[in-house]
């Protein structure tokens, strides 16, 4: 089989290309080194859906950021995945403050942000009361929102897959060539894929494939932000997403009422070695805490239920997105450097990469028929009595709930095993088992059996996040007691 | 949907649900354990070794059988066990009485009214996410519970060698629980200068064992990328881990056993009120909250160390139970209060000129402890507590004189305090 | 020859002295006679009450908790429990009844600590 396209990199970028390229008469392959899509920058970041005001519109990744917010509705509505347009609040607590405020709101004109408003203390208490009551003034950003980007990405998957688009995850891209308008792609496991066309959305490896690829040298730099995750009971959850007045560097520290309706504090922004370093340090969780607890009352450590690092794929080169073809090689399409804003950028990143395809000479013919929507998806958390009582009717494991800190049933649980996520991480992100504020420590075991009797891998075999992941070391008798 | 009605419903079946049930019961009144769990018993079922029931049952048990013989008592005086059913919802109604949503794949979903309801949920453990322990997130790293459910109740090995965070009687039960399972246990890291367990927990499950103990330390790095490959464990000085003396223990497993705390977010739902020192509710001396007509007893109420003063505190607020049903509350006019080195004292309130017995967790270490409780300036209760250790609860019966508005309880070092 | 043990009995965990005089062990510190008993079986033969999990099978559980009906000499314990994961124990099973008949000829029997149906569903 040769495929017009393959993608490498199934995190935001490569998935939104994926399903704007499953619109099409074409054949597309995505490649994802993981064990599933969204594992890698994707799946740790702030879940905002940005508005448009912190960059130039010079930029390009303002103008996509801009084109992609808008997008989001209509993705939400065919999709399912949770999104809530809660809007932004930019909280200033000094007239110094207030200067940078009043530059952000023009740049935010400027860009063409629409409903944007200039806001006094008084109307900064009356949009979200939490706020500290020293607070200055600010600027409102209604276009603003939150969505739970690993959920953002299986849905673009499902929807990719379902109309058409071919997933191979583990597939680890060690070598490119280009021979007689063919791409051979090799993966460490030594499997081959030839494609006419590929982009390359590999996000901190995207140096990496491009040099293995033969085309342009460029450096991704990791820019790591730690994020603390609060329970949903945290009485500091704000109704809004609440900025600082960001700083040279960095949007700052956030608090932010994710779409799964729990609270997000952080990011930090430090830049590291390592492309795989997820730790987190001691110390940021008190300064963190510190930096909100100015901005927002009612936030506790006791609210605090798990912490985590994700990493930025920053281009040492500029602070801009990378996305056009190669001019080094032919049909290879570089999508790099997509740091902040990239997820609310990602549906415009991924019809942009679709027309640079076009440009280069991909034939895209529309489609006759697309399945538009997936199939909706019910939660026993959210589902009214009357419904769960229907959807028990159909199937009883709807009444049988396994996670009880997120109220995940265990059709849920079912539902993702067969949709293909079978590591423990695949399954917490598809439902959100195990994410709430025992994490996993009540519910592990039983997930890990349902995994296991849905999916046929042994217990002993199961992962959380994919090889060299394993979560138990064999049964009762196979290690030897010492006397 | 199924209706149902009943006297009294219960919030789990572990060791207090099943007493509280027991003797409500008994009493005739209609009683509904509802548990999550598909066999009654909590979390006794996975605490396989022995050292339960000296005090309740006169006999010296396992967690399986205290939960069976529990379980046995509480069917045989009628109960009715729901098992393998979740309330997602508790709320009192206008006219006095409790409805609690209850789902279950065998019954679909039921709207259950009592008359009254318990709380025994129990507690959680508390886990890396609540300490913010630096480091990656591998796959390796457990609570001491988790890792006892795998082990105990499924038979799989979490690891093949592990360090133990916190030396509370689950983290050193587990790690003889791993070595006799063929897991090699490094070490048990506390953060206390000294052990958060029993002593003769200390002496068989580490000493017996040559297991090192490392108190006043504490894990700062969690190192491995897919699987845990180790920790990085230093020394505190004033709290303050001292960098220049950090050792790295390699280890593919990492057990938290760092605390518990009680599991009342539905009790919340329902406008329960929590007490901030015990994390469980507010409660009377009828063992009532703040909501009328529902009572909490056992880990759901506040930590305890022995599950026989759970099934024991559970019998006492199910009397309050059946006191309320017959209407015979009357209320609590002298209120209770933890003074000088007590985290809390358990009820909050009582009945001046009635016996009442108080629950306390002290907050310090010390050998001929002296307990005073006083009623404004004059020390009404003196009584000498021979071994006062954080890891044990203490638990008095005092007459509270007449006419007390106010009871305030102190905890008082000996004379080798440590 | 001196000494020092911790009782671990019950909860208070006394903490004991034993001193040799030639002839016999002398114990001191114990709150109660079975302090002494302890310390003079912990002295000459010290001993457990060993648990475990081994399978059981025809049950919906995998799993069935068992114990030693009297503490088991504590240097057996390894190779008690080596033997013992490889049994298995077969439903119905009832709390108490015997899964292993003395133990080496050491009049211990290892015990079912619970009960176990046989699964309905085959």
């Amino acid at each position: 089989m040769i495929y017009d396209t393959a993608i490498i990199g199934g995190g935001v970028s490569g998935a939104a290309t994926a399903w704007w390229l499953s619109r099409y008469e074409t054949n597309t392959v995505l490649l994802e080194k993981n064990a599933d899509v969204g594992f890698g920058v994707s799946k740790a970041n702030s879940g905002i859906v940005h508005g448009g005001f912190h960059h130039p519109v010079s930029s390009l990744k303002a103008q996509l950021e801009l084109r992609g917010n808008l997008m989001f509705e209509q993705l939400r509505h065919e999709l399912g995945f949770p999104f809530e347009r809660n809007g932004i609040l930019v909280a200033a607590f000094s007239e110094e403050e207030m200067t940078t405020v009043r530059k952000l709101y023009e740049q935010g004109i400027a860009n063409g942000v629409h409903d944007l408003e200039m806001c006094g203390r008084e109307r900064m208490l009356e949009l979200e009361p939490k706020l500290n009551p020293d607070v200055v003034g600010g600027f409102f950003v209604p276009g603003g929102g939150t969505v739970e980007p690993y959920c953002y990405v299986f849905s673009l998957m499902e929807s990719a897959i379902g109309n058409g688009v071919e997933l191979r995850c583990g597939f680890e891209v060690v070598s490119g060539s280009y021979q007689d308008g063919l791409w051979t792609l090799q993966s460490a496991d030594g499997r081959e894929i030839q494609a006419r066309y590929v982009v390359n959305a590999a996000g901190l490896y995207a140096d990496q494939v491009s040099a293995r690829c033969g085309a342009e040298k460029f450096t991704i730099i990791p820019r790591k932000g730690e994020e603390y995750l609060l329970d949903r009971t945290c009485a500091g959850r704000p109704s809004r997403v609440i900025f600082p007045v960001p700083s040279k560097h960095s949007k700052g520290v956030l608090v932010i009422p994710t779409a799964g309706g729990t609270t997000m504090i952080g990011p930090t922004a430090e830049i590291v070695e390592e492309k795989d370093d997820n730790a987190t340090t001691a110390g940021n969780q008190k300064r963190i805490l510190s930096l909100v607890r100015n901005m927002i009352n009612g936030i506790s450590e006791r609210d605090c239920i798990t912490a985590f690092a994700g990493l930025r794929p920053v281009l040492a080169e500029s602070e801009d997105f990378y996305i056009a073809p190669s001019e080094k090689v032919p049909c290879f399409i570089q999508v790099a450097g997509i740091q902040s804003p990239g997820l609310t950028a990602s549906p415009a990143i991924g019809e942009y990469v679709k027309d640079l395809l076009k440009k280069s000479g991909l034939s895209l013919a529309e489609k006759a028929q697309i399945k538009y929507f997936l199939p909706a998806r019910h939660t026993a958390r959210e589902a009214t009595l009357e419904q769960l009582d229907k959807l028990h009717a159909e199937n009883p494991a709807w009444a049988h709930i396994v996670c009880r800190c997120e109220k995940i049933s265990e059709a849920e649980v079912i539902a993702a095993v067969r949709r293909g996520h079978t590591t423990v991480d695949g399954v917490k992100f598809y439902t959100r088992a195990g994410m709430g504020r025992c994490q996993g420590g009540f519910c592990s075991t039983g997930i890990l059996q349902i995994i296991s009797r849905e999916s046929g891998i042994p217990m002993t075999e199961l992962t959380k996040r994919g090889p060299g992941s394993t979560l138990l070391a064999g049964k009762l008798g196979d290690l030897e007691v010492k006397a | 949907m199924n209706e149902r009605m009943v006297d009294v419903a219960v919030i789990g079946a572990g060791a207090a649900g099943l007493a509280a049930a027991t003797v409500t019961a008994n009493a005739g009144c209609s009683t509904v354990v509802i548990d999550r769990e598909k066999f009654p018993g909590g979390i006794l079922r996975q605490c396989i070794h022995n050292g339960f029931g000296l005090r309740y049952f006169k006999e010296e048990l396992t967690g399986p059988e205290y939960a069976g013989r529990a379980a046995g008592k509480c069917l045989d005086a009628g109960a009715e066990l729901w098992l393998d059913h979740t309330v997602s919802n508790l709320k009192r109604t206008d006219d006095g009485l409790l409805v609690l949503d209850v789902l279950s794949a065998e019954t679909g979903v039921t709207r259950l009214t009592a008359k009254a309801v318990m709380l025994a949920m129990g507690c959680r453990e508390r886990n890396r996410g609540n300490l913010a322990i630096p480091g990656s997130r591998p796959a390796g790293v457990f609570t001491a519970g988790t890792a006892q459910k795998l082990l105990n109740s499924v038979g799989v090995l979490p690891g093949k060698s592990a360090v133990i965070v916190g030396s509370g009687d689950i983290g050193l039960i587990m790690a003889r629980r791993l070595t006799w399972c063929g897991i090699k246990v490094k070490a048990v890291v506390e953060i206390m200068p000294h052990p958060s367990g029993l002593t003769r927990n200390i002496v068989q499950c580490l000493n017996d064992f040559d297991i090192p103990l490392y108190l006043g330390h504490a894990v700062v790095n969690i190192c491995g990328k897919n699987r845990v490959s180790g920790v990085d464990i230093a020394p505190l000085a004033d709290g303050i881990p001292q960098d220049e003396k950090t050792f790295h223990i390699d280890c593919d497993t990492l057990l938290f056993s760092v605390g518990l705390i009680p599991e009342n977010e539905l009790s919340v739902t329902a406008g329960v009120t929590l007490d901030l020192a015990t994390g469980g509710a507010k409660v009377t001396s009828g063992y009532e909250t703040d909501v009328p007509g529902i009572f909490a007893a056992g880990n759901v109420l506040h930590v305890h160390d022995l599950v026989d003063f759970v099934s024991e505190e559970a019998e006492r607020a199910a009397k309050g139970v059946l006191q309320y049903l017959k209407k015979e509350t009357t209320a609590d006019n002298c209120r209770a209060a933890a003074g000088k080195n007590l985290k809390y004292v358990v009820p909050g309130s009582c009945r001046a000129g009635e016996k009442q017995l108080f629950s306390f967790r002290p907050l310090i270490v010390t050998d001929g402890g002296k307990l005073t409780a006083k009623c404004g300036d004059d020390v009404v209760f003196t009584q000498r507590i021979p071994f006062v250790r954080p890891a044990e609860m203490i638990a008095v019966e005092v007459d509270v004189p007449e006419n007390a508005a106010g009871i305030t309880f102190e905890l008082h070092p000996g004379e080798v305090s440590k | 020859m001196k000494k020092e043990l911790i009782c671990i009995v019950c909860p208070r965990s006394c903490h004991l002295t034993a001193e040799h005089d030639g002839e016999n062990w002398n114990i001191s510190g114990n709150m109660c006679p079975r302090g002494k008993v302890y310390a003079l079986q912990e002295l000459t033969d010290p001993r457990r009450v060993v648990t475990a999990v081994i399978p059981c099978r025809n049950s919906l559980q995998e799993v069935i908790p068992v114990r030693t009906d009297q503490p088991f000499p504590k240097k057996e314990i390894a190779s008690l429990l080596n033997r013992l994961y490889k049994m298995s124990a077969a439903a119905p099973v009832k709390t108490g009844e015997i899964i292993w008949e003395n133990v080496d000829n050491s009049g211990i029997n290892i015990i079912a600590t619970e009960s176990r149906d046989i699964r309905k569903d085959g």
